[in-house]
């Protein structure tokens, strides 16, 4: 039974209409508006790199079925250490209807790091300002208008460990997931000579090579990078698989979704 | 025309040549300072906040080499001895419900209605082995995870993470090494899993191998049982639960001393290697939500380990009493494993009812202690069964005591018997686990093999010693 607007449906991620991915920089308390939503007890601790693997739970909000993706805590997404490539090949492969990036409000400039990262790869996406308890508690105030302006992706001031702000969030990520809201997120200018004819070049090659690929773009600049696991999921043709699988998924969950309604 | 992903690579390797060198550092420039700017623009601070200074100050104490390990030493010692006097007076009244109350009632009923074998096999074995379990664990369990848990949401874990850094540093393991160390104080099965957080193949698997001298949610009651039993009750009564948590925390602080040991040998023969340096983000200390806390500490692990206990308690009372009443000869099944298993018990400072019950505990810490008190009652105590329930059921510590005395345990067995609940293999599930995780069978064996080797070896010497001296 709904409690409040959020119907919290625990485990159970049948039939979901859309999906929601948890990402953010480890201790940002990913996991506490992951149980805020779902209503589930993903254990929580106060300690970074608690969350290992991904944790997926469900929750209901005005008639739609969300599936969510609690994912690991990252500091950025252009390394390779295992808890970073979970996070980073959901965000890529996964294609969430919308990624809530938790932030701490309290150190904010480091946060920002990987949300920048974050909005290279999707444009759907909503910032969880979280932690602003402590934020008062430590004299930190944080415009979160001009920030929102800057990213041009919502911004939502939390603290979820004691629900504030939660319902705002759940508007805005249905705003943004359901595309009644575009955000035109800030991109980061790449202003070195070549790279634009560069980039060209690849992302026509692997468009080519893998018809389905989403986030062709990021590839390629993972591979000028030298990425190695990058080039490793090109190398085994993996890319295209977990493309196409993706875009499997997504018709199901789609029908699903529209059995449903 | 499709190219082939070669050709991919290829092209993006030449490609590589035509941009400036210094291209990834620009990327990453550019982010960190578009990040800088954003935050500037938006994030206003009023001043020093009092709040974050005397988070500063408590750190330079919690964090110091010089304070920072007497104040660990302190807290945990502190939870050891909440959890021990705590515990005491729950588990006998437990005790005394399950076993004083129910059981003689189940006993006599069960008896009058079905045939012999069918009710010793559900009351004497499974019901008997289930509260047993019960009652020795549910106690203390209820007081441990909780105060953990506490701990660990206030965010004292990744303090101790950072003290202990320098001594795993300096045995060639991974400073992280010491959360997969906590987690392994609730069970190791989660200890092993939670070693994913090591990047290094090579202190990854240090931290798996070594895992196992943490002692687990399944081993902690046994240790505080034994402790009460044979080294609290030698001081006075007002001392005795001092006494005790001295006897727990000396072992914990020795597998302590094993984990760094081992984690040595291991850096510098079949894991060779450097210690590699890594950063832990020391979060803030965060007020935890007490009854939240004890609710999903209460939910969550408490019951979650409690139920796995007595799933794992059920077949194992219906074997222990199968062995104890089917005959081979002239003596049960149990008889000769417990005379078989005597001299090579003898000779460890335990004994083969012990040794017995630990073979039927492979799967599962948590049935030691009761094993070995039923395998107590129907071997080595003739006639206790057939007094009732009245007596030796009556499981506070004095009674299990008078029960052990009467079979022959020593303070030397209790001893012996911590420091082989300390060293011995992992559980079936934590073996199963470190199987999956190294995908090795040679890893897996390697953390079978080696606690129980070093449980032998201590335990021998011990008992070597204490007998030549005593």
């Amino acid at each position: 039974m709904p409690r409040g607007p959020v119907e919290r449906l625990g485990l159970d991620v049948s039939r979901f209409d859309l999906v929601v991915a948890l990402a953010g920089n480890p201790n940002t308390g990913k996991s506490t508006v992951f149980n805020r939503l779902t209503g589930l007890r993903q254990h929580t601790g106060n300690w970074p790199g608690k969350t290992i693997a991904r944790a997926e739970g469900g929750f209901g909000f005005n008639q739609r079925r969300y599936k969510i993706v609690d994912l690991p805590g990252t500091y950025s997404l252009r390394s390779a250490s295992p808890d970073e490539t979970v996070a980073r090949e959901f965000l890529l492969f996964g294609q969430p209807d919308v990624t809530i990036i938790v932030a701490d409000a309290n150190c904010l400039e480091r946060n920002l790091n990987l949300a920048l990262q974050i909005l290279q790869i999707t444009d759907r996406a909503v910032l969880c300002l979280n932690l602003m308890d402590e934020a008062r508690a430590n004299g930190v105030a944080v415009d979160a208008r001009r920030l929102a302006a800057d990213l041009g992706i919502p911004v939502v001031p939390c603290a979820a460990r004691s629900g504030e702000g939660m319902d705002r969030l759940l508007v805005e990520v249905e705003a943004v997931a359901t595309k009644t809201f575009k955000p035109t997120p800030y991109r980061l200018k790449l202003d070195v000579p070549g790279l634009g004819q560069a980039l060209a070049k690849l992302v026509a090659m692997l468009r080519r090579r893998f018809p389905d690929l989403a986030n062709a773009e990021w590839i390629a600049l993972r591979l000028l990078e030298g990425d190695r696991a990058v080039a490793a999921l090109v190398e085994s043709g993996e890319l295209g698989r977990i493309g196409a699988d993706h875009a499997a998924l997504a018709a199901v969950g789609a029908v699903a979704g529209k059995g449903a309604a | 025309m499709k190219e082939s992903a070669d050709e991919i690579l290829r092209e993006a390797h030449a490609l590589q040549w035509q941009l400036p060198r210094n291209f990834n550092d620009r990327l990453t420039e550019a982010i960190y300072a578009e990040s800088a700017r954003i935050a500037e623009r938006t994030v206003a601070r009023q001043g020093e906040s009092r709040r974050l200074l005397w988070q500063q100050r408590a750190d330079r104490l919690i964090t110091s080499p010089w304070t920072g390990f007497p104040i660990m030493a302190l807290v945990f010692a502190a939870v050891l001895w909440l959890t021990i006097i705590g515990a005491n007076v729950p588990s006998g009244l437990l005790a005394d419900l399950l076993m004083g109350e129910i059981y003689p009632w189940l006993h006599d009923h069960a008896h009058a209605a079905l045939p012999f074998w069918i009710a010793g096999l559900l009351v004497d074995g499974m019901y008997l082995a289930t509260a047993w379990v019960v009652s020795v664990m549910l106690p203390p369990m209820m007081i441990f995870f909780p105060a953990f848990t506490l701990l660990e949401d206030l965010g004292y874990l990744p303090r101790v993470a950072f003290n202990l850094d320098r001594l795993f540093h300096r045995v060639g393991a991974h400073g992280k090494q010491a959360l997969t160390m906590a987690m392994g104080y609730g069970c190791n099965a989660a200890g092993v899993i939670a070693a994913r957080v090591i990047d290094s193949p090579r202190e990854r698997l240090i931290a798996i191998v070594t895992n196992n001298f943490a002692l687990c949610n399944g081993r902690w009651p046994t240790q505080i049982l034994i402790a009460t039993v044979f080294l609290g009750a030698l001081a006075p009564a007002g001392l005795a639960g001092f006494v005790a948590t001295g006897a727990v925390f000396a072992v914990a602080v020795l597998g302590f001393a094993l984990t760094l040991l081992c984690s040595w040998v291991l850096s510098r023969t079949l894991l060779r290697g450097e210690a590699s340096t890594f950063s832990l983000e020391l979060p803030p200390y965060r007020p935890p939500n007490i009854w939240r806390t004890l609710y999903t500490s209460l939910i969550d692990r408490t019951l979650f380990v409690l139920w796995r206990a007595v799933v794992f308690a059920l077949p194992a009372g219906a074997m222990i009493w199968t062995i104890s009443n089917v005959h081979a000869g002239d003596q049960t099944l149990a008889h000769w494993a417990v005379q078989g298993l005597g001299p090579l018990g003898f000779f460890m400072g335990l004994n083969g009812i012990i040794l017995l019950a630990y073979v039927i505990a492979i799967p599962a810490n948590e049935i030691v202690i009761p094993s070995v008190l039923m395998l107590t009652v129907l071997i080595a105590v003739p006639g206790a069964n057939e007094h009732g329930a009245g007596v030796l059921f009556d499981a506070d510590a004095a009674a299990v005591h008078t029960l052990l005395t009467t079979a022959g345990w020593t303070t030397l067995t209790g001893v012996c018997l911590m420091l082989f609940s300390l060293c011995h293999n992992p559980c079936s599930t934590t073996l199963y686990t470190i199987y999956k995780e190294t995908r090795s069978l040679k890893w897996t064996a390697v953390s079978a093999f080696m606690p129980t080797a070093i449980g032998f070896v201590l335990c021998a010497l011990v008992a070597a010693v204490w007998r030549w001296v005593v």
